[in-house]
């Protein structure tokens, strides 16, 4: 009985990754934000029944009601119809934050497709990266504006007025920010296709899809899970520009950079531009920190130090 | 040296028109018709002849290249009979503003020099500020100073440039009176105390855009320093007595400087797309406005210059970039 020591049980590279994230306070702060606004704007509209659309049809209450600072009834005030700046903000919010996410899931899904065609078919590189290039080039904001302008209204009379204009910014977004992860993507893919574990598929007569599928794809996740949260930010910031230069969605349907445009018209009460200001603010931030802690935790050369 | 920069420049030519089609495809592209865009304020015969020199009915390819020689050739001539007298253009049709009804190019002349002087200084004061920042913060690494930099930074370009300018114009202007919120275009510097009034009105935009810009600055200034400080020459220098002040200026500075100037020459046309925000919060009257002024009117001429005016802006900023990096490191050979 000479032999006790003890023999870990083995760990998942995703538990080692996870340590490592949670040693970064920056990150896990990001977290817990983006945890309580993803709460505040999913389950608060659950339990805050306030209207954030319509206007009050009673004249009489509604200009009574106009830009009232917080209360208990309305805790961040009401905007000068009286509709309550909290329900507003919760949806805003939500559509904000969908418009984020939903453009960095098609900037991922186009950038890692050109990516891994570039890296893995040799014949497609040239031409797939000369149009990256191309792209970078391309003065984005301008013409995302001009997209949105001159395609918005085809989209609003197909979709509906709002699902419209949330197709034509979320596909302008994700359309014009996908070059990174292609990049980026290719890198890996040309790294990887030479080693090894992809030849001794190739050799047991794998396809290209299902190597790309199966022995591929699986290895350049990390990379492009930290392009995705920066892509997050940066659709965020992108949705409320657009909003904010009254580009974006209708001025009554509420999105964080509405809301934003839509004080900074009615600039004597201040407070009102503050709420969505601080919020997109917040967001990005805390999405920004999430990003480093993961490029720390996704680092094999830092992880386990 | 030379036949790199000949060989750049030949590349930026066809990338250029790539550009051009991917411009002229999106407007021709969308729905309804360049006719029905026209408005009915224009006279009709300067509307018949706007539709000739687009070609309405023409197929796709010679719309493009009629629009090409529009950009290219007639608009060019035209600047060159303003600027020496001649007569080379004659009475072909210039690219006109459907809104105001001057030619596009004679609107964004006057509107370019608002833009360039916020523009110009606020990029400027950025690096001024980023770089000690950033040696700085390499030089203590981990210390209180580097901690807080990277965390202003990091605030730095999460918050967008409209929340903070707006915040700025609720203290300084609303709260504390110190600045006006509202650029004032007619002022021309003639003398000193016009000179001060421009500066004085010049603040709060140039503040706002160089703390956006610099956040960005700092940290690659800092993530290459910290690269090259590491490095063995730097050992040698210490080893052979050299003060600290000369090893960071004259050594470290010099090599972890060479990546940062390129980030700088390819930041210059992202400042422009910030400048298009900024001009809108403090009702700068220069090209962002102009650009967003157009798209609210529907004047498609001047919104299709102005995205094809940055093009152009980002493709030279590129090649200025490129180029520079090649002076700059002379481990790169291009031959």
């Amino acid at each position: 009985m000479t032999d006790t020591s003890v023999i870990e049980a083995p760990r998942s590279q995703w538990r080692d990754i996870w340590d490592q994230f949670r040693t970064h306070k920056g990150a896990m702060l990001g977290l817990i934000v983006v945890g309580m606004l993803l709460t505040f704007v999913i389950i608060g509209p659950l339990f805050w029944r306030a209207e954030p659309i319509l206007v009050d049809p009673d004249a009489a209450k509604m200009i009574l009601g106009r830009n009232k600072p917080p209360t208990w009834d309305h805790p961040f005030g009401t905007d000068q119809v009286a509709r309550d700046i909290m329900a507003r903000l919760m949806l805003g919010g939500k559509v904000s934050l969908a418009v984020g996410f939903v453009a960095m899931a098609v900037a991922i899904f186009v950038g890692t497709l050109i990516g891994v065609l570039a890296g893995y078919f040799r014949r497609l590189d040239g031409p797939l990266m000369r149009l990256t290039d191309l792209f970078l080039s391309l003065p984005l904001l301008p013409l995302l504006l001009v997209l949105v302008f001159l395609y918005g209204q085809a989209m609003r009379n197909a979709f509906g007025i709002n699902l419209g204009t949330f197709f034509i910014i979320v596909i302008g977004i994700g359309l014009t920010s996908w070059m990174q992860v292609a990049r980026i993507v290719r890198g890996q893919v040309l790294a990887l296709k030479e080693q090894e574990f992809v030849l001794a598929a190739r050799s047991i007569g794998t396809g290209s899809t299902n190597i790309i599928l199966r022995h591929v794809l699986p290895n350049v996740v990390s990379p492009v899970m930290i392009a995705a949260t920066l892509g997050i930010a940066n659709a965020i910031i992108t949705e409320s520009v657009l909003s904010f230069l009254g580009q974006g969605f209708q001025p009554d349907f509420p999105t964080w950079g509405s809301m934003l445009n839509y004080a900074y018209n009615n600039q004597t009460y201040p407070i009102q531009m503050i709420w969505p200001g601080v919020a997109i603010s917040l967001t990005v931030l805390s999405v920004n920190y999430i990003g480093d802690g993961l490029r720390d935790a996704l680092d094999p050369r830092i992880r386990g130090r | 040296m030379l036949t790199y920069i000949l060989r750049r420049l030949l590349v930026a030519i066809p990338t250029l028109i790539l550009i051009s089609i991917v411009i002229f495809l999106l407007v021709d592209l969308a729905p309804g018709s360049p006719a029905s865009e026209i408005p009915l304020t224009v006279p009709p015969e300067v509307r018949a002849r706007i539709l000739e020199s687009l070609g309405v009915n023409e197929p796709i390819h010679v719309r493009y290249l009629l629009w090409a020689k529009q950009f290219f050739w007639t608009e060019p001539l035209h600047g060159i009979d303003a600027a020496f007298g001649t007569d080379w253009a004659g009475d072909s049709q210039r690219l006109i503003s459907y809104q105001s009804r001057v030619p596009v190019f004679a609107y964004i002349w006057q509107r370019l020099p608002q833009t360039l002087t916020v523009i110009g200084s606020a990029y400027l004061l950025a690096v001024l500020i980023a770089l000690p920042i950033g040696i700085y913060s390499a030089y203590r690494q981990y210390s209180w100073f580097d901690q807080v930099g990277t965390f202003v930074s990091m605030i730095g370009f999460s918050v967008p440039t409209f929340f903070t300018g707006l915040l700025m114009i609720m203290l300084f202007t609303t709260k504390l009176g110190l600045f006006p919120s509202i650029f004032d275009t007619n002022l021309r510097v003639t003398d000193w105390s016009s000179f001060l009034k421009m500066l004085h009105q010049m603040t709060l935009p140039v503040v706002v855009l160089a703390l956006f810009n610099a956040a960005e600055i700092s940290r690659y200034t800092r993530s290459s320093v910290l690269e090259n400080l590491g490095l063995d020459y730097v050992r040698t220098a210490r080893a052979k007595g050299l003060s600290e002040r000369k090893v960071i200026l004259k050594h470290v500075l010099r090599n972890s400087l060479i990546p940062v100037v390129t980030v700088i020459a390819l930041g210059m046309p992202t400042i422009f797309a910030g400048a298009i925000v900024t001009e809108q919060v403090f009702k700068i009257n220069g090209i962002g406005a102009a650009l967003i002024g157009a798209i609210v009117a529907n004047d498609l001429p001047v919104v299709v210059t102005i995205a094809f005016i940055t093009a152009v802006l980002i493709v030279f900023f590129n090649l200025i970039a490129d180029i520079l990096y090649g002076i700059l490191d002379p481990r790169i050979r291009y031959d």
